[in-house]
């Protein structure tokens, strides 16, 4: 359960020194997680679509290949159309690093282990990410071309729209957890992992799933990525971006999907909390050990969520290069019909869900049996079993092809002037 | 240096609303005399903020009248907007100045 | 504390350049980008005065919301290659003078009246240096405390009532529903009247 604590003595965190170095850090992991990501996306890329990705620079699966692109990017002509607005052209980009990066700053990496605690830690977090919808306004009119205007404004319309959702969602476990703060709704998911607001009630469930989707959409990936779309827009609103101002419009897409990633680990899948351990190791080793001890047990924490956090954005890889793209329509149609009048509906169940049937107990034969202990355990262990049986699944038919399709090379060869089809 | 005090929070409020109503003044543009609306609120805001800090005894009562100005604001801009597209699409134009069929 | 002054007079400084160069730029694509950077330093203000949730708001309303749709508006008001909308000389005269006098009465009044501020025993009373939601999560749900603190400077043996602001909030709730219904249909879509401007039917 939650303990008042703070990994960081209180007169340390507010001295300035500490914004400095942790402003630092957060940074640092940033652009360290950006740097994996984009080797992780070429090679998820890669494979799902039967390649290999990267294999030659780095050794064998091309490790430095983001290294490479990196200095390419850096070195490349800082061209500016003639027709763009100059100075709404050049601020654009940092208006989309800075939004994605401020919202670090309340996220809690491990137990203590945050920017700057914050009582309202959530709510900032959505009021930063939701800024950066106007760094593709002025992207996409500073551009001076009609396609990255377009491209814009379609996708100021789609990221405007999935707020809300995004926003109702993230109340869900806000209600659950009664409070804001993130270091406490995480504290409160301890123990094992059925304690998880995610096992914590049907509610919750659908919940995650929808945010899920509302986040993947705000963070323009795909099956939403119409402000990108490669076969549409050429670029979209980057489109007239090259260098480093398109890398700093990519680092903060990767890193708002990270943060996405981090806020429904936090919410939904217990933060920092392994769920393995009937206790955090922070707070037990705390306990015996004091200060030093939080150190020790927070080495533990901090990977846990960012494994977690990189799990959210792998998953949102792999999303983009199994789904066709949706039109603008059926972008907005999703949002507005299907939603937004779900994620309303989870809003009043969790209300009702707290209050009454969350105190609804019989007694069966000397064990207690409650609606919502039923509703934990029971979902808990039906998702490890069916994880469980999907992996031994994979494992199964690892390297057989299903029946009836024929990989290329089964096929006769064909001789060179034959026309296929012709008799 | 000291830290800042009430009347500094007080005079960049007022130099908000003084930008906002000359804002109001002088744009010709139906949506720039919008912004220097917005511009006055924001302005008031931080009067109502910076006085709740300063001042415990109204620490929630500013906050919670700060809130509401926000929530109007944003209100009243929609509105405002939406006057302005059936203006548009009546005359083509978002001056201010061609909006004189009600004078005299 | 020696971050507080500096971290104000940057905030202060970036607020206000901005509000000036709403009023100035001509373009107002860009007008619409200094109102954001103006919108955004009001933020960093109620940061800096401790309400947290207010900063928040503000970003996620303005910024988010308001300033979209602000753009919305110039983009869907465009007739061809932005036309710039200029200002006659006297009317910008006028309007200076009138700005300066204006704020020259309002830094004044400022600074001549003697604001009844906290004295330091009170402020030390807050052990955090942000206003806990709750407290304004509970005001707002008409919730009232017990024993309310605070006492009305300069004047004895009053202790403050703790407001409740329920009836605003539920009416603020239902304004915003009559606000959405009617802007939907006072923007809603009609067919463009083709006209040219100044030609009277």
């Amino acid at each position: 359960m939650t303990v008042p604590f703070s990994t960081i003595p209180e007169a340390a965190q507010n001295h300035w020194l500490w914004a400095i170095v942790s402003v630092n850090v957060l940074m640092g992991f940033m652009l360290a997680s950006a740097i994996f990501f984009v080797w992780l996306e070429r090679k998820v890329s890669g494979r799902i679509q039967d390649r290999l990705g990267p294999t030659r620079v780095g050794g064998k699966y091309g490790w430095l290949q983001t290294i490479a692109d990196g200095i390419k990017l850096l070195c490349k002509e800082d061209s500016i159309p003639g027709a763009a607005d100059q100075f709404l052209f050049r601020v654009a980009p940092y208006f989309a690093i800075c939004g994605t990066f401020v919202a670090f700053l309340a996220l809690p990496f491990g137990n203590g282990i945050v920017g700057r605690e914050l009582g309202i830690a959530v709510f900032f977090m959505l009021a930063v990410l939701s800024s950066e919808v106007f760094s593709v306004i002025l992207a996409g009119y500073g551009s001076g071309s009609k396609w990255a205007l377009f491209g814009g404004i379609r996708e100021a319309a789609q990221v405007v729209s999935y707020e809300v959702p995004r926003a109702i969602c993230v109340l869900i476990p806000v209600i659950v957890a009664g409070t804001l703060n993130l270091t406490e709704a995480v504290g409160q998911q301890g123990g094992f992992f059925w304690n998880w607001y995610i096992f914590h009630d049907p509610f919750t469930f659908i919940a995650f799933w929808v945010f899920f989707i509302c986040g993947t959409s705000s963070c323009k990936r795909a099956p939403f990525d119409l402000a990108e779309a490669e076969s549409e827009l050429v670029a979209g609103f980057h489109t007239e971006y090259s260098g480093f101002r398109w890398l700093l419009f990519f680092m903060a897409e990767y890193g708002s999907m990270f943060a996405i990633s981090g806020i429904a680990a936090a919410l939904f899948m217990g933060g920092w909390h392994t769920g393995l351990l009937p206790w955090d190791p922070a707070v037990k080793l705390n306990e015996l050990m004091g200060w030093p001890g939080a150190i020790l047990g927070n080495l533990i924490n901090v990977p846990v969520f960012i494994l977690k956090g990189w799990g959210g954005v792998f998953v949102m890889m792999w999303v983009r290069w199994t789904l066709p793209r949706l039109r603008i329509d059926q972008v907005m149609m999703t949002c507005l019909k299907y939603l937004l009048p779900i994620s309303c509906f989870l809003l009043i169940a969790i209300c009702l869900w707290q209050l009454v049937i969350d105190k609804l107990e019989w007694q069966v034969g000397g064990v207690t049996l409650s609606v919502p202990g039923l509703w934990k355990y029971g979902s808990a262990l039906t998702c490890v079993m069916l994880i469980i049986l999907w992996v031994l699944k994979l494992l199964r038919t690892r390297g057989v092809s299903p029946p009836g399709v024929t990989g290329w090379a089964d096929k006769a060869p064909v001789m060179a002037g034959t026309m296929v089809g012709v008799k | 240096m000291e830290p800042a005090g009430l009347n500094a929070f007080l005079l960049l409020g007022a130099l908000m609303f003084v930008c906002g109503a000359v804002c109001m003044a002088t744009k010709r543009n139906a949506i720039g005399v919008l912004m220097g609306v917005e511009l006055v609120l924001n302005g008031a805001n931080i009067n109502f903020v910076a006085f709740s800090y300063f001042n415990p005894v109204f620490r929630i009562e500013g906050q919670v009248f700060a809130l509401f100005v926000i929530v109007m604001a944003a209100a009243e801009a929609a509105i405002a907007l939406a006057i302005v597209l059936n203006f548009y699409n009546n005359h083509s134009s978002v001056d201010v100045d061609t909006a004189e069929e009600l004078k005299g | 504390m020696s971050l507080q002054p500096f971290l104000f007079y940057t905030v202060a400084a970036l607020t206000g350049l901005s509000a000036i160069m709403v009023v100035v730029t001509q373009n107002i694509v860009r007008a619409a980008a200094w109102l954001l950077f103006s919108l955004a330093g009001t933020a960093g203000i109620y940061f800096l005065l401790g309400s947290d949730f207010i900063g928040a708001t503000q970003l996620i309303v303005y910024v988010g919301g308001t300033l979209v749709l602000v753009v919305f508006g110039v983009m869907l008001t465009a007739q061809g290659p932005f036309v710039n909308l200029k200002t006659g000389a006297g009317e910008w005269a006028m309007s200076l003078i009138v700005g300066v006098a204006l704020y020259t009465t309002l830094a004044v009044s400022t600074l001549v009246t003697a604001w009844p501020t906290s004295t330091e025993e009170s402020r030390l009373r807050d052990e955090r240096s942000s206003t806990n939601v709750a407290l304004l999560g509970q005001a707002l749900m008409g919730v009232k405390e017990a024993t309310p603190q605070g006492m009305v400077p300069g004047v004895n043996n009053v202790v403050r009532v703790q407001m409740s602001y329920l009836l605003p909030f539920e009416i603020v709730s239902v304004h915003l529903l009559v606000v959405l219904i009617g802007a939907a249909y006072l923007a809603r879509a009609k067919r463009r009247a083709h006209r040219l401007p100044g030609v009277t039917n």
